[in-house]
């Protein structure tokens, strides 16, 4: 499905990593390892299609994902250092305008369960900037309860979290791996998913 | 099906970005009074007769809503860049410049349509009558949005750089300038009773030609910006 | 780069193999512009019959004026394109040429407005008029400007240099829109005409061969110049490679 070919990623005029090759098939998980600076979040971004790699290419379905960005992107959910959430809206509002900015329009339900799956319940009509970190780090996660998209690209998405919720998570990036969805993620801590097969890069090496 | 779900994510990012600026109503209403404020300074600099305010009328307040028009750019990009839904922008399974068109168009109805409407007020201020005041609405009503198309490529290019507001200006006002020529030409010959079709088309041509090409550039320029 | 059958200037579009020819032709383009300076500056001073009816020495400043004026429009087009060619086809060494040809453009386009100011003084006796072309040639540095401004900003050299190639097209689009506009403007409010009255003289044939090679010297310049900078640029932005450490005596 995904395949990264001869990738070369520079930063300024650093080179933060070279030949960089590996595949990620249906119910795979993919966990990114690297020091601080080894480029984890580059490669992440790079393979959202959002940085230009100096060298190689991102492959989807065999094709450069350059050649194929609205199927690529549809298929896409990235949750990057930033939330991407709109401190001035509620947590229902966010939801229903990112949702319905990829096209699908979920109903006020349905975002509530989710919220509420999140552990957001009773504060859902709140505007998102008076939430702490952790609650929303919980809004931009549950983004991925309500896609229906197969490729994940998940960057730190246990900072912040609380113990129930990095649980809550786990199970979530479980469930989507056996429902042959694929995920990328970094992280720092010691995290166990028992599910799919998981695989490690490496990027200090 | 993806046609529908396009102007679905259109219509929903216009809606979005209204609904914000109207949880932070000072950001626009900042950009109106800027307007005012620079057009009613022009009197105390020049003097009160009106036969002379008159005559640089439709250059000032043309000059004003180039201005204005440019410093509300800040807001277009900045704020979604900062809080990362821009790069969720860039993710959507949508054309990107059509997304762009839709923020755009936003930013229109919040900052440039509001000079419209209160242009009139200005146009008495100094003196112009009502044919050409007329006109001013007209010129400004087809001018402010080649101004918000235009003024988005250098918004795109400039995020998260240092001192970007400054140089916002710097490599967008050289581009307004036809538009000022056209806008402020066709209030002109109003005043002085000649026609002012021929502006007015070319000022048409203008918005008409920053509707196709600026969408892309801003498109590529947001691509670069966020790389 | 390292087809063996690929066309030469794939071969050049590679930095690393495009910095010692860059290093070999200076010299060349650098001799070529001194000889035509001095053959053009010769005609212009000592050839060209004086076309003033009052005999005035001040019309030689036309030869390196129009000379400047040319250059600094045709630079922006050069650059655009260099600028398209990278930015379409990530050529890097496009992007470079684009980069390092701004300087010269935004000067000769300075040099452009400052000897039209020279001339504009004793001819029409003020130092600046709202003459169409003055005017399109004063926006024409703005452009420049914003684009080595925008440049510099950018701290990362590849996208600085993208941004700033995407505002160099952009611009170029926009150069012809405005000098129609501009000239419009000048004609709607006919302050008085500045065409220079001379011009009918000006066919003089000695005149004519002066223009050309001043314009000449100020286009071998320009390349050796532009070498130049396109060599330093790429020493920087290649510093991280073996062979530009290599290059250096390996010192970081």
């Amino acid at each position: 499905m995904l395949e990264v070919r001869e990738l070369e990623c520079v930063r300024g005029d650093h080179r933060l990593f070279k030949g960089l090759n590996f595949t990620l098939q249906a119910g795979e998980l993919l966990h990114l390892r690297g020091t601080n600076g080894a480029g984890k979040t580059s490669l992440l971004r790079t393979l959202c299609g959002l940085m230009l790699p100096a060298d190689g290419d991102v492959l989807w379905r065999g094709e450069s994902i350059r050649s194929l960005r609205d199927e690529y992107n549809r298929a896409l959910t990235y949750l990057g250092h930033l939330n991407g959430i709109k401190g001035e809206l509620s947590a229902i509002e966010n939801l229903q305008i990112s949702s319905s900015l990829s096209g699908i329009n979920l109903s006020e339900e349905r975002i509530l369960r989710a919220l509420d799956d999140m552990g957001l319940a009773g504060r859902e009509d709140l505007p998102t900037k008076v939430l702490s970190q952790g609650q929303k780090r919980r809004v931009a996660l549950a983004r991925l309860l309500l896609s229906e998209t197969t490729f994940w690209i998940l960057d730190e998405p246990f900072t912040a979290l609380d113990v129930h919720a990095v649980e809550y998570l786990k199970r979530l990036i479980a469930d989507h791996l056996t429902a042959d969805g694929m995920v990328i993620l970094t992280t720092h801590q010691y995290v166990k998913i028992d599910a799919g097969i998981i695989k490690e890069v490496d990027l200090s090496a | 099906m993806s046609e529908g779900s396009l102007l679905f994510a259109w219509r929903s990012m216009l809606v979005r970005d209204v609904m914000l600026a109207m949880r932070r109503k000072a950001d626009v209403l900042t950009t109106l009074f800027f307007f005012l404020i620079v057009v009613s300074l022009f009197p105390l600099g020049v003097g009160p007769e009106l036969e002379t305010l008159r005559q640089i009328a439709p250059g000032v307040i043309w000059v004003a809503a180039l201005l204005a028009a440019m410093l509300s750019l800040g807001r277009l990009f900045s704020d979604d860049y900062d809080d990362g839904t821009l790069e969720q922008m860039l993710l959507l399974p949508h054309s990107l410049s059509m997304m762009v068109l839709s923020k755009v168009f936003a930013h229109w109805l919040l900052s440039g349509l509001p000079l419209v409407v209160f242009s009139p007020l200005l146009g008495m201020q100094l003196g112009l009558n009502g044919d050409a005041i007329i006109l001013l609405m007209i010129t400004l009503a087809l001018g402010t949005p080649a101004l918000s198309l235009i003024g988005a490529v250098g918004a795109g290019l400039t995020l998260g750089v240092r001192g970007g507001g400054v140089l916002v200006s710097l490599l967008v006002l050289p581009l307004y300038i036809p538009i000022l020529i056209f806008g402020a030409g066709a209030v002109e010959s109003a005043a002085s009773g000649l026609g002012a079709d021929a502006h007015l088309s070319i000022l048409g041509a203008f918005f008409i030609g920053a509707l196709v090409v600026t969408p892309l550039s801003t498109a590529a320029a947001l691509r670069i910006s966020l790389d | 780069m390292g087809f063996k059958n690929s066309i030469i200037w794939m071969y050049f579009s590679s930095p690393r193999n495009f910095y010692p020819l860059a290093g070999k032709l200076i010299p060349w383009f650098a001799g070529l512009a001194a000889i035509f300076a001095i053959v053009g500056l010769y005609i212009s001073f000592f050839v060209a019959p004086p076309v003033l009816s009052d005999q005035k020495e001040y019309y030689v400043i036309i030869f390196i004026h129009v000379a400047a004026a040319w250059m600094s429009m045709f630079i922006y087009v050069v650059m655009s394109v260099y600028a398209f060619i990278g930015l379409v086809w990530n050529i890097k060494m496009s992007e470079m040429m684009a980069t390092a040809l701004a300087p010269t453009g935004a000067m000769f386009t300075f040099l452009a407005l400052w000897t039209g100011a020279l001339w504009g003084r004793p001819s029409w006796g003020t130092y600046w008029v709202w003459d169409a072309r003055l005017t399109s040639e004063l926006i024409l540095l703005f452009l420049y400007i914003g684009f080595m401004s925008l440049q510099s900003a950018i701290d990362d050299p590849r996208r600085a240099a993208r941004a700033s190639g995407l505002l160099a097209i952009v611009g170029v689009i926009n150069i012809p829109i405005i000098y129609f506009s501009v000239r419009w403007w000048n004609t709607l409010h006919q302050g008085f005409s500045v065409t220079p009255t001379q011009t009918k003289q000006l066919v003089d044939p000695a005149i004519f061969w002066g223009m050309i090679i001043v314009a000449l010297a100020c286009w071998m310049y320009t390349i050796a110049v532009v070498l130049a900078r396109v060599r330093t640029e790429i020493l920087e932005r290649e510093r991280q490679t073996s062979w530009v450490q290599g290059l250096v005596g390996g010192q970081k």
